[in-house]
């Protein structure tokens, strides 16, 4: 017979997995209202610093960067209450490296970006580099 | 067409590095002054914002996600998350450098797997070409930019 996983370990588990899900979709929420958007440089209103008005103004009305500001949100207060029950040399480094994997493999079904050899390399690495710094 | 990047957009990539690592690191040192908040002494959170070093560090916070936004508007996300992973090797060798802390053999390890991971993608193209327009909302842009950049 299977032996069953602790019940607290299925919920620091659980924890964690919110926090990379709320991540994952505000990050991918935020960079799809930025491709919409396009080029911000282009929606300046005029030189100085007023010229910033037209930016600011575009990206707050819209709603994709809304709901993945309220995620970023959540986001955080799911870490602060993660960082209750788990300790933060395995919160930190768990959070982050399946945050850098799942990003990848979203920015590449949700954004279409194409997410080649390279880019996958370089996931792995951040990944493998951010547990080895938490060490 | 491999999307070349504008000085001021590695600019805007640095600008990521360093306030979100500077920006973390100085919220960490003014909460430490500022002592324990719990839930029944939350009015410390209220006077933790006049410390001078937790003020700084909301403000460089600010100008991370400001420049973050500006850098998801004309390159992929794929792109510039190394470029934000960076920020903990800048916050390690902050803490080996400046505050003269002792970074461990796998500490050196890990921030040499990062630098590799920005060394990839910084050669590959910024953003993905989606065939005619499709990547922007804005036609009359897309003809801007075949204009300019060909």
């Amino acid at each position: 017979m299977p032996t069953l996983l602790p019940t607290h370990v299925l919920r620091e588990w659980s924890a964690i997995l919110t926090v990379v899900a709320l991540a994952i979709s505000g990050e991918c929420l935020i960079a799809a209202a930025m491709r919409r958007l396009g080029d911000l440089d282009h929606l300046r209103t005029g030189p100085g610093l007023r010229g910033y008005l037209g930016p600011v103004r575009a990206v707050l009305s819209s709603p994709l960067f809304l709901i993945g500001a309220l995620c970023m949100a959540l986001n955080f207060f799911a870490m602060l209450y993660t960082l209750s029950i788990v300790d933060l040399s395995l919160a930190a480094p768990a959070t982050a490296s399946l945050t850098f994997i799942g990003n990848a493999a979203a920015a590449k079904f949700f954004l279409h970006e194409n997410v080649d050899r390279r880019r996958w390399l370089a996931a792995l690495f951040v990944c493998a580099g951010v547990v080895l710094l938490a060490k | 067409m491999t999307h070349r990047l504008k000085l001021s957009q590695y600019a805007i990539l640095i600008a990521i590095m360093l306030t979100a690592s500077v920006g973390d690191t100085l919220l960490s040192r003014g909460m430490s002054q500022v002592g324990a908040v719990d839930l029944h002494h939350l009015h410390l959170l209220w006077r933790a914002l006049f410390n001078p070093f937790v003020a700084s560090g909301i403000l460089l916070l600010i100008g991370f996600f400001a420049s973050y936004m500006t850098a998801l508007s004309w390159a992929d996300l794929t792109f510039v998350m190394p470029a934000t992973a960076f920020g903990y090797v800048v916050v390690a060798l902050l803490s080996r450098f400046w505050l003269h802390e002792h970074l461990s053999l796998y500490r050196w390890a890990g921030i040499v797997l990062i630098v590799c991971a920005v060394g990839f993608v910084a050669n590959g193209p910024s953003l993905t070409e989606h065939p005619s327009g499709k990547h922007s909302s804005h036609p009359d842009l897309d003809l801007m930019d075949s204009g300019a950049g060909r």
